[in-house]
């Protein structure tokens, strides 16, 4: 059962070959033996699942209409609202934190029939790549339980790597769903900015975050996104319809794009690990077999995309983080002096480091005086770096290139260098600052056996033709087929 | 004292609540008075993943508002946050607008005491979400009311250009008047509806040198007579300390003073500006706001004429007292009625009369609207013109007008119920007169002989032909045609 991709799963419910009970039970029944290795999930709703499986069997057998994921154990990021359960985003400060409401996106899995399965861990408010930031837990990579599951959606990636779950919706601010789904040898979309509603989405970078599937294949993405995509008037930021249509992601999906023109950036991607290149250089061989043009091309702001990044991501958080003060909900001190030190020991007690860094520099960013040295300067790099993508996309359907410097690296090996933690990000970032759409697919596993990802880019709102460009490569191959054989180790 | 001279400089800083149906950024009704806590969401709450979506009806009344105040409309204006902690503030940030707001460059005027205009400038009008409040009643610890957090406020912002607590203060009811014409806020200074924030400084000539006294800013006064007197209360307190130690604005730090409605006096709060850095950076969760012409037009569509002109062109063209034109004009709603009685070709002084005496008092006593009264403008003018036409005489207007108000009837038939309908048919009352001067020929013999009975005797015999004709009798008519009979 667990070898199943959720669409398969999805299709064996809804033709009663299945009961999603007994996918549900099986799901619980893995997580019961390895979670406790994994640690992809800060809470589960066994209960709540089972009781929605079985209303969804009874319903098939009935011959009502079920939903699109009607039956489909799902995981979500732990930092989407949700009015069971807690949203904690894996800090102290919402430990214990109860959402008065659901995020759009819940809202759309339930009306879907997914079946919620668990809430999963991440890095701190998502400012992370290892989930090593988490303040609540540790999470491994399925792969190799002596190395990081990548971040900051690591959970949701160890969750559908290990078959803790059929598919997962992620965060992707600066490559949050894509590092993690290239760490586990999965595939993981951000979609456009504006694409899903972040509506229920605790925000880190308003103007970065981005809802997206992560999934087993690209299939199942395409089923996710046919869910979640769609505009929200709750969220002002998503993206009118009639301006840019949602499609059947997955009708055309095993169509290829005839005359495929694909970009590459070698001077960009030249820093990447020999492992890396050689599965690049091997995905473009594989594209050009196919029948793709491909040219390389210079894209002369990318290398200032970690620095415009960490001014505007930050100058961003420090003011989206605020809210958590101990007046309203949260963690509060105890016996404070005045309500000045409400605010300063709820927070000094409750935040981690690395979101301390962050609201700090953030801070500094937009104080007076450095505002246009910092932020104002960021925003126009920002820009030269969306022209790029745009002058790009006038010459190609798509550009590809790695998703991370490196496979999966040991747990504590970067945590006690913010710097290099920040570079394993160089290749994802820009897609956020650009706005545009990334999928992180596995294209093939390193000497350590370890998964490695292809990044593909394509312009906004053209998701239909990303996923078909991504599934163009995933038939000829089959590193989506391969499944970790997890190591139970013996965490404290 | 010898050798000085000086004039207090009053900028002004205005808070207008808007008087939309639902909060600024969320759906929330904006009620005053409720449950502390009962008119409030997620969003208005600031919890973890909300997002703000805006208020059109509370923009275009803020634009509707820049308009009347003669400003330059941006057609781009973005939000930006405002950072600050304070606990009757949820997300620890306010949305407002910072280096783009919504109207700019504009201009009040204002009416002076000598019965001139004056014109204050108006350097910016934005829109941004009020905070809650803060209740300090619980003993050991303060509470929080969020149900006023979201409500949307239109701040304004003058020139100081100023000169009298006079002169603020007519600014500000001007202002208040103004907003009510538009419709855009009820300015009920009791609700807080409108807070005030004058900035106040002196320029003082001394032994022939120019000086200016450090800039106060009083903070959060919510009544008129509160903004007046503490300007007031400035000018000489700023007056003494200059004198008593020469500081100047060069010298010392801008400050802000509360007012003390007890002591009736200012009160200093914090002795240094301090240096606030508010952070602002755009709001990443709204997208900008493009004005479009057609937009800009609809909107335009509700701009009426202002109340002060108005008002200085019932005085011009319909000779009304100041007094009475400013009772008119201070109510879009009986402006209006006015107006539309007025298209009758009624006249207008007559109108005016029966609109504020009878009608106004009638609507205070029933607390109702002008247009509650469920009474027609035309009706009204219907009854101006009875009045001027001798059909009834002025006194019967207000049985009249209280019985439309009762029974919805029109004038004229009210008139005849009520047995109120004059005559001013010479012929008929040439009868009458004939009748009552042939019964009483001593009061004809008086007032013919001219003596001092004459005046009494030619009252005597106007009262029977009134009697005779039981009060319907013209009196003008009457009196006319009597003085034609006796010479």
């Amino acid at each position: 059962m667990e070898q199943l991709s959720a669409n398969q799963l999805r299709d064996g419910i809804a033709a009663g070959r299945i009961r999603s009970l007994d996918a549900t039970k099986a799901v619980f029944e893995r997580i019961r033996k390895f979670e406790p290795t994994i640690g992809a999930y800060i809470s589960t709703f066994e209960e709540l699942a089972l009781e929605k499986a079985a209303d969804v069997d009874q319903r098939i057998a009935a011959g009502d209409p079920v939903g699109q994921l009607a039956g489909v154990p799902v995981a979500i990021k732990d930092n989407m609202c949700t009015t069971f359960g807690a949203t904690t985003c894996a800090s102290k400060i919402l430990e214990n934190f109860h959402a008065p409401y659901n995020a759009t996106v819940v809202e759309k899995l339930l009306a879907a029939d997914a079946v919620i399965v668990g809430k999963a861990n991440m890095d701190e408010f998502a400012m992370g790549s290892s989930t090593e930031n988490s303040g609540l837990k540790r999470t491994v990579n399925p792969w190799d339980t002596s190395r990081v599951p990548g971040g900051s959606s690591g959970g949701p990636a160890a969750a559908v790597a290990g078959r803790l779950c059929f598919a997962a919706l992620g965060s992707d601010t600066g490559g949050s769903i894509r590092q993690p789904a290239s760490f586990c040898g999965i595939v993981g979309l951000k979609p456009t900015y504006g694409r899903v509603s972040r509506y229920g989405l605790v925000a880190y970078g308003s103007s970065l975050d981005q809802i997206g599937p992560i999934t087993q294949n690209v299939a199942d993405t395409a089923l996710m996104m046919n869910v979640i995509a769609g505009h929200d008037p709750a969220d002002s930021t998503s993206i009118d319809e009639t301006i840019a249509p949602v499609c059947d992601y997955l009708k055309k999906l095993d169509e290829p794009i005839e005359k495929l023109r694909v970009a590459i950036v070698p001077q960009f991607t030249a820093g990447a690990d020999e492992q890396v290149q050689k599965a690049l250089n091997e995905a473009i061989d594989l594209y050009m077999k196919l029948g793709a043009e491909v040219t390389e091309i210079d894209m002369p702001h990318l290398d200032y995309a970690i620095a415009a990044y960490y001014v505007i991501a930050t100058a961003e958080a420090s003011s989206n983080l605020a809210r958590y003060d101990g007046v309203h909900y949260g963690h509060r001190t105890e016996n404070p002096a005045d309500y000045i030190e409400v605010y300063s020991k709820s927070r000094a007690e409750a935040f981690g480091e690395e979101v301390k860094r962050r609201i700090m520099l953030g801070t500094y960013a937009l104080s007076s005086g450095y505002y246009d040295a910092y932020y104002l300067k960021a925003l126009k790099v920002r820009n030269l770096i969306r022209s790029d993508f745009t002058e790009a996309f006038e010459k190609c359907d798509c550009i590809i290139m790695p998703v991370a410097p490196t496979t999966a690296f040991k747990i504590g090996e970067k945590v006690d260098d913010p710097l290099q933690m920040y570079l394993s990000d160089i290749y994802t970032i820009a897609v956020n600052l650009a706005g545009i759409p990334g999928i992180s697919i596995p294209c093939e596993l390193d000497e350590n056996n370890l998964p490695v990802g292809l990044q593909i880019l394509a312009p906004t709102f053209a998701e239909d033709k990303l996923l078909r460009i991504a599934r163009m490569f995933e038939k000829e191959t089959d590193w989506h087929k391969k499944k970790p054989d997890i190591e139970i180790t013996n965490h404290d | 004292m010898h050798g000085v001279e000086y004039k207090v400089i009053v900028g002004l800083e205005i808070h207008v609540q808007l008087c939309t149906k639902s909060k600024m950024f969320c759906g929330c009704a904006v009620e005053f008075g409720a449950a502390p806590n009962s008119r409030v969401c997620p969003v208005c709450l600031g919890m973890p993943g909300v997002l703000p979506v805006m208020n059109k009806q509370a923009y275009e009344y803020a634009v509707l508002t820049a308009l009347a105040l003669d400003c330059r409309i941006a057609m781009f204006t973005k939000w930006d946050r405002k950072s600050y902690y304070y606990p009757d503030l949820p997300k620890n940030y306010q949305i407002s607008q910072y280096d783009l707001p919504l109207g700019a460059d504009g201009l009040i005027e204002i009416p002076l005491e000598s019965g001139q205009t004056k014109k204050v400038g108006i350097i910016r009008a934005h829109l941004e979400e009020d905070a809650g409040k803060n209740l300090h009643t619980a003993g050991n610890y303060s509470q929080v009311d969020l149900n006023r957090t979201g409500t949307p406020l239109l701040e304004i912002v003058t020139e100081p250009d100023m000169n009298s607590g006079a002169e603020v203060r007519a600014l500000a009811i001007e202002l208040q008047r103004m907003v009510r014409f538009l419709g855009v806020s009820e300015a009920d200074m009791q609700k807080g509806h409108m807070r005030f924030e004058p900035n106040i400084n002196l320029a003082i000539t001394k032994d022939g040198k120019e000086y200016r006294t450090p800039i106060v800013e009083v903070k959060n006064l919510n009544s008129f007579r509160a903004l007046e007197r503490s300007v007031n209360y400035e000018e000489q307190r700023q007056l003494d300390e200059f004198l008593d130690t020469g500081v100047t604005l060069e010298m010392g730090n801008k400050t802000t003073r509360g007012w003390d409605d007890e002591r009736e006096a200012t009160v200093l709060q914090r002795e240094k500006e301090e240096a606030h850095d508010y952070r602002y950076f755009p709001e990443p969760d709204l997208v900008p706001v493009v004005l479009t012409e057609g937009w800009l037009d609809d909107i335009r569509l509700s701009l009426c004429e202002l109340p002060l002109k108005r008002q200085m062109r019932y005085v011009r063209e319909f000779q009304l007292s100041d007094y009475d034109a400013g009772v008119l004009t201070a109510d879009r709603s009986i402006s209006d009625f006015f107006e539309q009685a007025l298209k009758t070709g009624a006249e207008p002084k007559r109108i005016c009369n029966l609109l504020t005496q009878t009608g106004l008092k009638i609507a205070k006593e029933k607390s109702f609207g002008i247009n509650e009264l469920g009474i027609k403008p035309q009706s009204l003018a219907r009854l101006a013109e009875m009045v001027d036409a001798g059909q009834i005489s002025a006194s019967s207007s207000v049985p009249v007008f209280e019985a439309m108000v009762q029974t919805g009837k029109e004038p004229e038939i009210l008139a005849q119920e009520l047995n109120l309908l004059q005559t001013s048919d010479a012929g008929e009352l040439e009868k009458v007169i004939d009748h009552v001067l042939a019964e009483n020929p001593n009061a004809v013999e008086d007032v013919i002989s001219g003596g001092k009975k004459s005046k009494k005797a030619r009252g005597f015999l106007l009262g029977q032909v009134m009697q005779k004709t039981k009060g319907q009798a013209n009196p003008k008519v009457a009196s006319e045609i009597l003085a034609k009979k006796l010479g």
